[in-house]
């Protein structure tokens, strides 16, 4: 009975599309109930650096709110501007949600635990992270209005910018690595916690984590949607599912980032200390801790910091985290090869 | 060597690492506002919510229809008509105020000689549809009867300075 | 077996179909949505045959970055596309030629590569000798080894062209006042704000 069922579910094609079709839910599922209290976090945490409660009356603690938002979202109508090109005004958010999702095909959970193990991991990664702005720009020109264009062409900008710094940022752990692989990127940072990447390469460390807060729109480099320029920029004209699906695409990226910077910088699923009774953890748990710690530090930032000025955006980008990242790769291909410290596998 | 100093903080980021580090700390700070529906601020007595027409203690109400409040309404959003009661008294029949217009002066209750017209303390009186704010004379006097206590005790309290 | 025809007729025919509708469409910003359809079913045709690191540069550069710029120039435009379909006809005849010698070129290389195994060998003489190898390493180990010169070549090509585009458009304008970031930051607290207890009812003088 059971041999038939295994049989079934690795040989047939309908056994492993149902398997695989499972997988992805089991990703999804606990990934949107994640964005879903990722908002109530977000507000608690600014709301208690502003010495706010934030939402505390909807269920125990306010533990409904993000489900009350999200009921009321989906009862709204949605509006779609007379002026609007209506198909690729309803296709962005749609972009912006799919491409926050498929990125986690391949994010290492656990050791094996991952839905695709394919050899260019990180390439993959850094591929879906740059079409999240084609969902931007595209609502942004769709909805025709001015304030939906000009924050399109200000993310256009901004992620062409700082996709240049992460891609350096990426090849700097390459280089320590020596594989694409993402479970060989977790596997080469075995053992204790200063082992991980984030301390030998710490500069490149907060130039990633900076550079994820721009790629995700979020502050301090949040002009496309700056509230107090353009009124929430690119989502203007958007209401009810829509806005939805852009607010649900955006977590989701933030949640991807950061799932990104702990593979890359924190050990993935690795226990701090290798040794019981932390190793006696689930990986999948260490796991979801740093990026519960990566995500903290996003709301954080944006309780603390002000916005950036367009100029300055741009200036910090090309002029400061393009030639400290280049830098920052040759030193750290000399000190590798120098020290001989080169990874086995090349 | 100032300078190198300055570039070594410059380059540790030590001016946001002091910001991060401020509003961590506030956010350990006990909250400052208050939890509004469950906890309220203090009101003055003298505090101008949502109006009520009183009655006197045996249940006649006190309004005698002399159109003080009327007149002085600044906004207009008082409507009165009154005729002559069966008994001969001087009443309203009608005593309508409405309260999307009304700029919540407070000069009907001034007005008022025989304290009728008064702003109670009641400021959560959102409604659903605009219609509803259209008081007319048997929902000021039923929020008269409802507030009476409170109503009361305010003008005791700020009797005194009147 | 089925399902990768499947797969390869299914991508086959949604490039050739976007890459149609990229010349076809009337409206500039749909042909570059259509181009990235194109790329992006591009990137899975070679997915299908095995060349993964081709696929994700193709979609890193050309959809992730290139497309996006084509995409920022082609939205500011204001095209009119009447006036643009005028002079159709009058260059019907040197854009058909162009296409036809275009066709023919195509046609005469892949025939050239097709056939003749001395050719193919010429080329297999590049590929890694070991088979088990991720094709991520093969590309390096080809590119830094035998083509390294016409590999820095190129790069220096790109410098010459990045270096000649900001020449082209780099201007001093006279009287600009610029924001001296460094000196901001240097400028320390004591030079900028004082702190002054002011006594109640007091005030400062």
């Amino acid at each position: 009975m059971w041999a038939d069922l295994y049989h079934f579910f690795t040989t047939y094609w309908l056994g492993q599309a149902i398997v695989i079709l499972a997988e992805c839910l089991l990703v999804t599922v606990p990934l949107l109930v994640a964005v879903a209290y990722m908002t109530y976090v977000d507000r608690k945490v600014w709301a208690s650096i502003q010495l706010r409660r934030g939402p505390n009356v909807v269920g125990p603690f306010g533990l409904w709110q993000p489900f009350a938002d999200g009921l009321k979202l989906l009862l709204k109508e949605t509006i779609v501007p007379s002026s609007a090109n209506q198909v690729l005004f309803l296709i962005a958010p749609m972009i912006t949600f799919m491409t926050a999702l498929i990125a986690w095909a391949v994010i290492p959970f656990g050791d094996g635990l991952v839905i695709s193990d394919i050899n260019v991991g990180i390439l993959y990664l850094f591929a879906i992270s740059s079409l999240g702005v084609y969902g931007i720009i595209v609502a942004g020109w769709a909805s025709n209005s001015k304030y939906a264009f000009l924050g399109a062409l200000r993310s256009a900008a901004q992620m062409v910018s700082y996709e240049v710094s992460i891609g350096f940022v990426l090849i700097t752990v390459l280089l320590c690595v020596g594989s694409l692989n993402l479970t060989q990127v977790v596997i080469a940072q075995s053992g204790w916690f200063w082992n991980w990447f984030w301390l030998p390469l710490l500069p490149m460390f907060v130039i990633f984590f900076i550079s994820a807060l721009a790629e995700t729109n979020r502050t301090p480099f949040d002009l496309p949607m700056s509230e107090a320029e353009l009124v929430q920029g690119f989502q203007t004209e958007y209401s009810s599912m829509p806005f939805a699906l852009f607010f649900l695409g955006e977590y989701a990226n933030m949640i991807l980032l950061s799932a990104m910077g702990s593979v890359l910088f924190l050990g993935g699923w690795m226990s701090p200390i290798p040794y019981p009774p932390f190793t006696w953890i689930p990986g999948l748990i260490w796991f979801c801790l740093k990026i519960a710690l990566l995500l903290f530090v996003f709301s954080w930032t944006k309780g603390t910091l002000p916005r950036y000025r367009y100029d300055q955006l741009m200036r910090l980008g090309w002029k400061v985290f393009l030639p400290v990242s280049l830098g920052w790769v040759v030193i750290t291909a000399a000190v590798l090869q120098l020290g001989g410290w080169v990874p086995k596998s090349f | 060597m100032a300078s190198l100093d300055r570039t070594a903080r410059a380059f540790l980021l030590t001016e946001l690492v002091t910001g991060f580090m401020l509003t961590l700390k506030y956010m350990f700070k006990p909250k400052v506002t208050v939890n509004y529906p469950h906890e309220k601020g203090p009101l003055s007595p003298r505090f101008r919510g949502e109006h009520a027409l009183r009655r006197y203690p045996n249940g006649e109400e006190r309004c005698i229809a002399c159109k003080l409040c009327e007149a002085i309404c600044p906004a207009q959003a008082i409507t009165i008509e009154a005729e002559p009661r069966d008994d001969g008294s001087r009443r309203t029949t009608r005593y309508d105020i409405d309260m999307t217009k009304c700029i919540y002066c407070g000069f009907c209750q001034e007005a008022c000689p025989v304290d009728a017209i008064v702003e109670g303390p009641n400021f959560e009186f959102t409604t659903e549809t605009r219609e509803e704010l259209m008081y007319d004379k048997q929902k000021l006097l039923a929020n008269g009867d409802q507030w009476e206590s409170l109503i009361a005790a305010n003008l005791q309290r700020d009797a005194a300075y009147r | 077996m089925l399902l990768q025809a499947i797969a390869f007729y299914v991508f086959a025919f949604v490039v050739m179909a976007s890459a149609a509708m990229v010349v076809v469409s009337r409206n500039p910003v749909y042909s570059v949505l259509f181009l990235i359809l194109a790329f992006f079913n591009a990137a899975a045709l070679m997915l299908l045959i095995g060349a993964e690191f081709i696929a994700m540069i193709l979609i890193i550069v050309y959809v992730g970055a290139v497309a996006v710029l084509f995409l920022f120039v082609v939205m500011m435009l204001d095209i009119n596309v009447t006036r643009l379909r005028e002079g159709f006809l009058k260059y019907l005849p040197v854009g058909a030629l162009i296409g036809i010698v275009l066709f023919c070129e195509i046609m005469l290389g892949l025939g050239v590569f097709g056939s003749g195994t001395a050719t193919l060998g010429e080329l297999g003489k590049a590929a890694p000798q070991v088979v088990a190898i991720t094709n991520t390493r093969a590309i390096g180990q080809v590119l830094y080894t035998q083509y390294f010169y016409l590999f820095q070549v190129a790069g220096l090509v790109l410098l010459v062209a990045m270096i000649g585009a900001i020449v082209l458009t780099l201007r001093r304008r006279p009287g600009v006042r610029r924001q001296r970031i460094s000196e901001q930051l240097y400028r320390p607290k004591e030079q900028a704000i004082t702190v002054v207890k002011v006594p109640t009812g007091g005030g400062v003088s």
